[in-house]
């Protein structure tokens, strides 16, 4: 029969926020994160703030992944940010990745974003802290 | 039985439209959550109202195309729309990539719409009950149509089948080995039939393929699958894939077939239920029984056979213990 588990895997939205339109980076993230055994919900391409927050909501994920290339990190972000709150959904925590200088991820930071990963971080490195952050480290 | 509105405080924040709640309520069924159930339980007299619509067929055929068109039709006929979307999970990690998430142009403040990834293992109890309990949470919650939408895979697009009231079998042009898997079983599932990426060279002779192999076989419960050929990308088709979904629901609104159907498939449910009680009763007795282990051991050292050493515990334990 079945059993109510604590082991529910993580849920983790990986959403492209902005106009770029390379997902390499988010997909290989999206493909580690599955291959740790957690249900990655991918959202795809140019996604506006408000279809990620919208998106975290219904989908009613542990985490909120973003992957930014195109430079808009400081416009961005702090809009999911905003938009989580406004929905009463601020627990969910955000974590970025992508081409963000030091000076703004400490800004970020400051902002609330649990994490940002630069292009050089290992893939080992995401998941423990995605884990982390979800509050499942092994 | 209708109309008390639910005590459990996520059931009751479902009844008033509350997004979160919804969402939060879907995953504690997904993990079979006590609470879950209690709120299903107090939720269940609401349901019965939206239309549910399965659409399935092979790996990148365009459901979410479709379902994303599907959502732009109804919404603009006022209808609202809650997706529900299957996606296999890894056989390695147990994890999933869910996605392309279904993406529709929508108002950002529209609530006339849902959309929720499932994965298709790590359900607890099941993909076929879960997803029925997910779609129960969905039509409690007022929405008027549930699009299913699964990877065609033989068995689970049967057990998908009990919960829609209309299955959309999705293939596109050059069937070429579609038509093997039609016989697999897509056939049996589908009330319409649609051709989708007809805007590709031989969608024409798909279209008149499958409108052969439909007259072919013989009705089922009276009722022969329409052929409907679309475009989700240009678009076209929409309307009258829409159309077709339609007709079925209005043929089953003749006479007694939509309750003939519900009956059937609540007769499977309940039976299902005690089913699973009895066993989970009889597994406690006998896991407490001493004769049980005994009788183990008689068959052990070959002096009993299991079906004679099962009947003679079949005896003893209908008789009343003093
Ligand atoms: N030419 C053409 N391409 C289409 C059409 N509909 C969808 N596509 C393309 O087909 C690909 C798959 O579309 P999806 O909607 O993701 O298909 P799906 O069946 O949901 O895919 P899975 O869920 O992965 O099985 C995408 O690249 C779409 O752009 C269509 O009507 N015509
Ligand atoms: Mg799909």
């Amino acid at each position: 029969m079945p059993k109510a588990s604590k082991s529910a895997p993580i849920r983790v939205l990986i959403a492209k926020p902005g106009l770029d339109g390379h997902d390499r980076g988010a997909k290989v993230v999206a493909r580690a994160l599955r291959d740790a055994g957690m249900e990655v919900i991918y959202a795809g391409l140019r996604q506006t703030p408000a279809e990620i927050v919208r998106a975290a909501i219904e989908e009613d994920v542990d985490l909120v992944g973003l992957s930014i290339l195109s430079g808009a990190h400081m416009e961005l972000i702090p809009r999911v940010l905003k938009g989580l709150r406004a929905e009463h959904a601020s627990r969910i925590p955000v974590f970025a990745g992508g081409i963000i200088p030091d000076e703004d991820a400490r800004r970020l930071k400051r902002l609330g974003v649990r994490a940002v990963f630069g292009p050089g971080t290992s893939l080992e490195t995401i998941v423990e802290s995605v884990r982390s952050i979800a509050g499942r480290s092994s | 039985m209708n109309g008390r509105e639910p005590r459990a405080p996520l059931a009751r924040a479902v009844r008033r439209g509350d997004r979160r709640a919804l969402a939060r309520l879907i995953s504690l069924v997904e993990r079979r959550d006590p609470a879950a159930d209690r709120a299903l339980r107090e939720l269940y007299s609401f349901t019965g109202r939206a239309r549910v619509v399965g659409l399935t067929g092979p790996l990148g055929v365009g459901k979410s195309s479709l379902v994303n068109r599907l959502i732009g039709h109804l919404r603009s006929q006022g209808r609202s729309v809650a997706v529900v979307a299957v996606d296999p999970s890894s056989p390695f990690s147990g994890g999933s990539v869910l996605g392309d998430r279904i993406r529709i142009e929508r108002e950002d403040a529209d609530t006339g719409v849902f959309i929720r990834s499932m994965a298709s293992r790590g359900q607890s109890g099941g993909l076929a009950p879960t997803t029925r309990d997910v779609v129960r949470l969905l039509d409690a919650a007022g929405f008027d149509v549930v699009l299913v939408e699964t990877v065609g895979s033989g068995q689970v697009d049967v057990e998908i089948r009990e919960i829609a009231s209309t299955s959309i079998v999705v293939l596109i042009p050059h069937l070429g080995d579609e038509v093997q898997t039609l016989k697999a079983g897509l056939f049996e599932i589908a009330d319409v039939f649609c051709v989708n990426k007809s805007d590709l060279d031989g969608a024409e002779q798909a279209r008149r393929d499958l409108v052969e192999l439909v007259a072919l076989g013989a009705p089922r419960h009276g009722w022969r699958p329409k052929v409907v050929s679309a475009s989700a990308s240009q678009p076209f088709g929409i309307d009258e894939l829409w159309a077709a979904v339609e007709s079925h629901e209005a043929f089953l609104d003749e006479g007694t077939r939509r309750a003939d159907r519900d009956r059937h498939r609540l007769r499977a449910e309940l039976f299902e239920l005690v089913l699973d009680d009895a066993a989970r009763r009889l597994r406690g007795a006998v896991e407490a029984d001493r004769t049980f282990a005994e009788l183990v051991e008689e068959v052990r050292a070959r002096r009993l056979d299991p079906r004679t050493a099962a009947e003679r515990w079949r005896r003893r334990s209908a008789r009343p213990r003093g």
